[in-house]
C-alpha cells in the first residue's frame, strides 16, 4: 500500500517537460497556424477591397502651387493618390538642393489628368515645395471617352460654335451634358443592338447563300428568297444609318471651353464628355450617390479605351457563363466516371492505377490543359466541325478557333479529377448496411445506385463541384489559349437566334486583371481598376460558391442521419 | 383487409399446404462448403432442413459461420469477392446456387433484416414502399394499402400512422428495426432472415420484436441468428448449434436446450465457452 501511494504522487506541474507532455504547445501551434491563415486571407481581402473600392470615390481635387527645385512656381490641379517619406540623402544624391535638416521628406503623388495637354497622368511633389493647396469648389472633373480625366474650370459652353449666354457656365454645361447623354444612349442602342443585330443577320444570310452554292443548289427561288430578305435588311440598315448620322451630327453640336489651373484653355466636344462632377462642392450624401453610381456603372457597362476606363460587364458575364457551362459538362462526366470506378469496376491494380492517374491529373499545370485544349478541342475537333457543318464560313473558322465552349470543355477537363475524387469519396461514405438493405429487398445494383446511393452521395458530389467552380473561375492561363480575348465585340449569350453562341470568344475577369494590370498603355492609372476587378472576381467566385453550398446544405438536410 | 392481403400472398402456393405444414420443408441445405478468399473455410459440410412456417434459430460463438450461412440463403455473399460456395441450397425445391437464378427475384422471396436497423434516408412511407416501387408498383392506392398492411404486420402502424411522411431516422432504434421488418414483409417474401435483429436494441424493444417474430411465423418461414440463448429458447421452434463452421447439432429447441445430444452443445448453452 505504501509503495503504491509513493508511485502516484502529484507530478511537478511547473516543469517544461510536464507542459510539453500536457499537449498545450501542440494546441498553441494549431491555433497559431489557423490565426496566421485567417490573418493572411483577411489581410489580402482587405487590401483588395480598400484599394478597389476607393477607386469610385469622388476624391477632392486640389489646386497645387508648387515651387519646383529650379525655383519656378507651377500650378496644377490633382487628386492625392499616395504619400510617402523619402530619405533626404537619397534626394540629394539625385541632385536636388534641399534646405532641410530632417532625415526624411514627405512626397505626394498627384493624379493630374489632362494627359492630352501635359502628356502625363501623375506627378510626384515634395511637400516642402508646396506653396498652397486649396480645394476650390468650382474645379470640375471630366470623365472623357479618351485621354483619361480632365481637371479644370468651365469657362463657356458653345452651341454649334456660338457661345451660350448664361450667367453660370456650370448650369449651361450641365444642361448640355444631360442632352448629350440622352443622345449617346440612343447612338449606343442603334449601333450595338439594332445595327449589330442586322449585321449578324446579314452574315447568316451570306452563309446560307454560300451553303446553297456549295451544295450546288440551282433553284433560283431559294436564292431569290435570300436576296429578298437581304434587300429588306439593307433598307432597314439604310434607315438606321440615316438616323445614326443625324444623331451623330446632333451630339457634335455642343462644345465646352475649359481652363486648366495653369491657365491653358481647351475646347472639348461634348460628345467626348461622359460625366462631370465638382468633387469639392459635393456634400456627403451626393458623394455617396456619385460613389454608388460609378460603382454600378463599373459593374454594368462595357469597357472603354483599351479596358482602362468604363465597366467590366462583359467580363463578369463571360466568367459566370463559362463556369456554368463548365459545371454542366463536368458534373455528369465526373459523376459517371466516379460511380464506375467505385461501384462497378473490379477493384485491383488497374483501378488503383487509374485512381493515381486521376489524382495526378489534378497536379498538371493548367497551361498544359490550355495547350491540350488548343490542340485537341480547337484545332482537331473544332476544325472537323467546321469542315462538316460550317463549310460556308470557311476559310474563316467558326469552331476552329477559341471560343467559350472550348474554354468550358478545357476547364471541365481541368476540374474533372476533383469531381471524380469527391464522387468516389461520397460513395465510399455510404454505409454498407444501406446497400445491403436495398439489395435484400430485391433491388438490382443499378436500382440501388439510382434510388439510394447516388442521392445519398449527392452532398459529397456537390462538395466536389464547389471546389471545381472555385478552381475554374479563378483559372486564367489555359483560357488565354482557348478563347479569352481582351475585348469581345458581342456577348456569348444574347438576343440573336440561337441565343447561346458557344463558338464566340469571350471576356474573363481573371484575364481582364492581367490585361489591365500589365498590358494596358497606362498601367499606373489602371491600377485601382485592377484591384476593383480582383475584388469583383472574388465576389463572383464567392457568390457562385454560395449558391453551390446552399444546394449542398439542402441535400444534406434531406439525407441527414447518414452519420448516425 | 389484413386477411385478404395475406391470402393473396399465399395464393400461388399449394392450397392444401397448411394441413401438411408440420413436415413441409422450406429451405434445404445439402453438404454446403463455403470459402472466403478461396482458401479460408467458413462453412464445413453443412446440411440441414428448415421447416416451413417455423422459427429456426442459429446459435454458436462468434465467427462460427452462422451469419455466413444465413447470408447464403439470399445470396448476399455474392457481394464478397473471391467467395466460393460448394454444395446445394434448395428453397422450396429450387436450387438457388444456379447461375441463371435471378438474384433480385430470389431476394424478393427471401427477405432479410440486419443486425443494425438500416432504414433509407427517406420517409417512413417511402421506406416501406421501396421494395414495391422497385417492382414497378406505383399506384397510390396499392401502395397505401400495402404500406398500412406491412406496418400493421410489423406492429408499428399505431405508432407511426400520423407521421408516415416524416423521415425514418426520427424513429427510435426499436421502431426502426420494426420498420425494417415492415419493409421486408411489404414485398411478401416466403422466408425472412433475421441477422441478430435485437443486438442493438434495448430490452423493451427486444420484447416487441420477439412478439412480432412470434406473430410472423404464422405466415413466413423465419430464420434467426442470435447470440442470446434465452432469445433462441424463447422464440424458436428449432435450433441449430454451429461451431467452427460445422453444424454440430440441429433439432427441436426444447430438446437442444434441455437435453442436448452433443457435449459441445451442452458446454455452449451452459456457458462453459463461447
Amino acid at each position: 500500500m505504501t509503495s503504491f501511494k509513493k508511485q502516484i504522487k502529484a507530478p511537478d506541474m511547473s516543469t517544461v517537460g510536464y507542459w510539453v507532455r500536457s499537449g498545450a504547445p501542440w494546441v498553441w501551434l494549431n491555433a497559431a497556424a489557423v490565426s496566421a491563415s485567417i490573418l493572411l486571407v483577411v489581410g489580402l481581402l482587405t487590401l483588395i477591397a480598400v484599394r478597389g473600392l476607393g477607386h469610385f470615390w469622388p476624391a477632392a481635387v486640389y489646386e497645387v502651387s508648387y515651387q519646383q527645385p529650379d525655383g519656378a512656381v507651377a500650378t496644377f490641379a490633382g487628386q492625392v493618390r499616395e504619400r510617402e517619406d523619402v530619405l533626404t540623402s537619397r534626394l540629394r544624391e539625385s541632385g536636388l538642393q534641399l534646405d532641410t535638416d530632417a532625415e526624411t521628406v514627405e512626397r505626394i503623388l498627384f493624379k493630374t489628368g489632362n494627359r492630352d495637354l501635359t502628356g502625363q497622368d501623375f506627378r510626384w511633389v515634395l511637400t516642402p515645395g508646396i506653396r498652397s493647396m486649396p480645394a476650390p469648389e468650382d474645379l470640375v472633373v471630366l470623365e472623357r471617352e479618351e485621354w483619361g480625366a480632365f481637371f479644370g474650370r468651365v469657362v463657356a459652353v458653345k452651341h454649334a460654335g456660338e457661345p451660350v449666354a448664361m450667367d453660370d457656365p456650370w448650369v449651361a454645361f450641365q444642361e448640355s451634358l444631360e442632352r448629350t447623354r440622352g443622345l449617346r444612349e440612343q447612338i449606343e442602342d442603334l449601333e450595338k443592338d439594332q445595327i449589330g443585330s442586322i449585321n449578324y443577320r446579314m452574315e447568316r444570310l451570306r452563309l446560307a447563300e454560300r451553303k446553297l452554292e456549295l451544295n450546288a443548289v440551282t433553284d433560283a427561288n431559294e436564292y431569290a428568297a435570300i436576296e429578298d430578305e437581304r434587300e429588306q435588311l439593307q433598307a432597314r440598315y439604310h434607315e438606321l444609318e440615316q438616323s445614326l448620322i443625324e444623331l451623330n451630327t446632333a451630339i457634335r453640336r455642343d462644345a465646352v471651353v475649359m481652363r486648366t489651373s495653369d491657365g491653358q484653355e481647351a475646347e472639348l466636344s461634348m460628345s467626348t464628355v461622359i460625366d462631370a462632377w465638382r468633387p469639392n462642392a459635393m456634400s456627403l450624401p451626393r458623394q455617396l450617390g456619385h460613389y454608388a453610381h460609378s460603382a454600378w456603372a463599373f459593374v454594368t457597362e462595357d469597357p472603354r479605351e483599351a479596358n482602362t476606363e468604363g465597366g467590366i460587364f462583359p467580363a463578369i458575364y463571360g466568367t459566370v457563363l463559362m463556369v456554368l457551362l463548365m459545371t454542366v459538362v463536368v458534373t455528369p462526366f465526373g459523376v459517371i466516371a466516379g460511380v464506375y470506378l467505385r461501384e462497378y469496376a473490379k477493384q485491383g491494380i488497374l483501378t488503383r492505377t487509374i485512381r493515381i492517374a486521376v489524382n495526378n491529373l489534378a497536379g498538371v499545370p493548367s497551361i498544359v490543359y490550355g495547350v491540350f485544349g488548343l490542340g485537341f478541342f480547337v484545332y482537331t475537333l473544332g476544325g472537323s466541325i467546321d469542315q462538316l457543318f460550317f463549310e460556308a464560313a470557311l476559310p474563316s473558322p467558326t469552331f476552329g478557333t477559341g471560343g467559350i465552349f472550348w474554354a468550358s470543355l478545357t476547364l471541365a477537363l481541368l476540374t474533372l479529377p476533383v469531381v471524380i475524387v469527391s464522387t468516389e469519396e461520397g460513395l465510399s461514405r455510404i454505409p454498407r448496411s444501406i446497400r445491403e438493405g436495398s439489395l435484400a429487398l430485391g433491388a438490382t445494383q443499378w436500382e440501388t445506385l439510382w434510388r439510394t446511393i447516388i442521392p445519398m452521395a449527392s452532398p459529397g458530389i456537390m462538395t466536389g463541384l464547389i471546389l471545381a467552380v472555385a478552381r475554374a473561375a479563378g483559372e486564367v492561363a489555359p483560357l488565354m489559349l482557348v478563347g479569352v480575348v481582351k475585348l469581345a465585340p458581342s456577348l456569348p449569350l444574347d438576343g440573336d437566334y440561337p441565343f447561346l453562341h458557344p463558338e464566340r470568344k469571350f471576356m474573363h475577369l481573371g484575364f481582364h486583371i492581367y490585361d489591365v494590370g500589365f498590358q494596358s498603355p497606362n498601367v499606373e492609372a489602371a491600377r485601382p481598376l485592377v484591384y476593383a476587378t480582383a475584388l469583383l472576381l472574388v465576389v463572383v467566385i464567392v457568390l457562385l460558391n454560395m449558391v453551390a453550398i446552399h444546394v449542398r446544405n439542402g441535400l444534406r438536410e434531406k439525407y441527414k442521419g447518414l452519420e448516425s | 383487409m389484413n386477411d385478404a392481403k395475406q391470402n393473396t400472398a399465399e395464393a400461388p402456393s399449394n392450397p392444401g399446404r397448411r394441413a401438411a405444414a408440420e413436415e413441409r420443408i422450406s429451405v434445404q441445405v445439402k453438404n454446403l462448403n463455403l470459402f472466403y478468399d478461396r482458401t479460408v473455410k467458413a462453412l464445413d459440410d453443412v446440411s440441414l432442413d428448415i421447416p416451413d412456417r417455423k422459427v429456426t434459430a442459429f446459435i454458436g460463438p462468434s465467427g462460427c459461420g452462422k451469419s455466413t450461412l444465413l447470408r447464403c440463403f439470399n445470396r448476399m455473399n455474392d457481394l464478397i469477392d473471391n467467395c466460393v460456395i460448394e454444395g446445394k441450397i434448395l428453397i422450396e425445391g429450387r436450387n438457388i446456387q444456379k447461375k441463371k437464378v435471378d438474384v433480385a427475384e430470389l431476394r424478393r422471396q427471401v427477405g432479410m433484416v440486419f443486425q443494425k436497423p438500416n432504414p433509407f434516408p427517406k420517409s417512413i412511407y417511402e421506406n416501406v414502399a421501396y421494395g414495391l416501387r422497385i417492382q414497378g408498383i406505383n399506384k397510390r392506392r396499392v401502395l397505401d394499402e400495402t404500406v398500412e398492411w406491412a406496418l400493421r404486420g410489423a406492429a408499428l402502424w399505431e405508432e407511426v400512422k400520423d407521421r408516415l411522411q416524416e423521415p425514418a431516422f426520427g424513429l427510435s432504434g426499436g421502431q426502426q428495426q420494426r420498420l425494417v421488418i415492415a419493409r421486408a414483409i411489404a414485398v411478401q417474401p416466403r422466408v425472412i432472415l433475421l441477422d441478430e435483429p435485437c443486438s442493438a436494441l434495448d430490452p423493451i424493444s427486444t420484447l416487441k420484436v420477439e412478439e412480432l417474430i412470434h406473430d410472423l411465423k404464422k405466415d413466413y418461414t423465419i430464420i434467426i441468428v442470435t447470440h442470446n440463448m434465452q432469445q433462441a429458447a424463447r422464440v424458436s421452434d428449432k435450433t441449430a448449434f454451429m461451431y467452427l463452421g460445422k453444424m454440430i447439432e440441429y433439432g427441436e429447441t426444447d430438446q437442444i436446450f434441455t437435453n442436448p445430444a452433443e457435449k459441445r452443445t451442452e458446454d455452449y448453452i451452459t456457458g462453459r465457452y463461447g
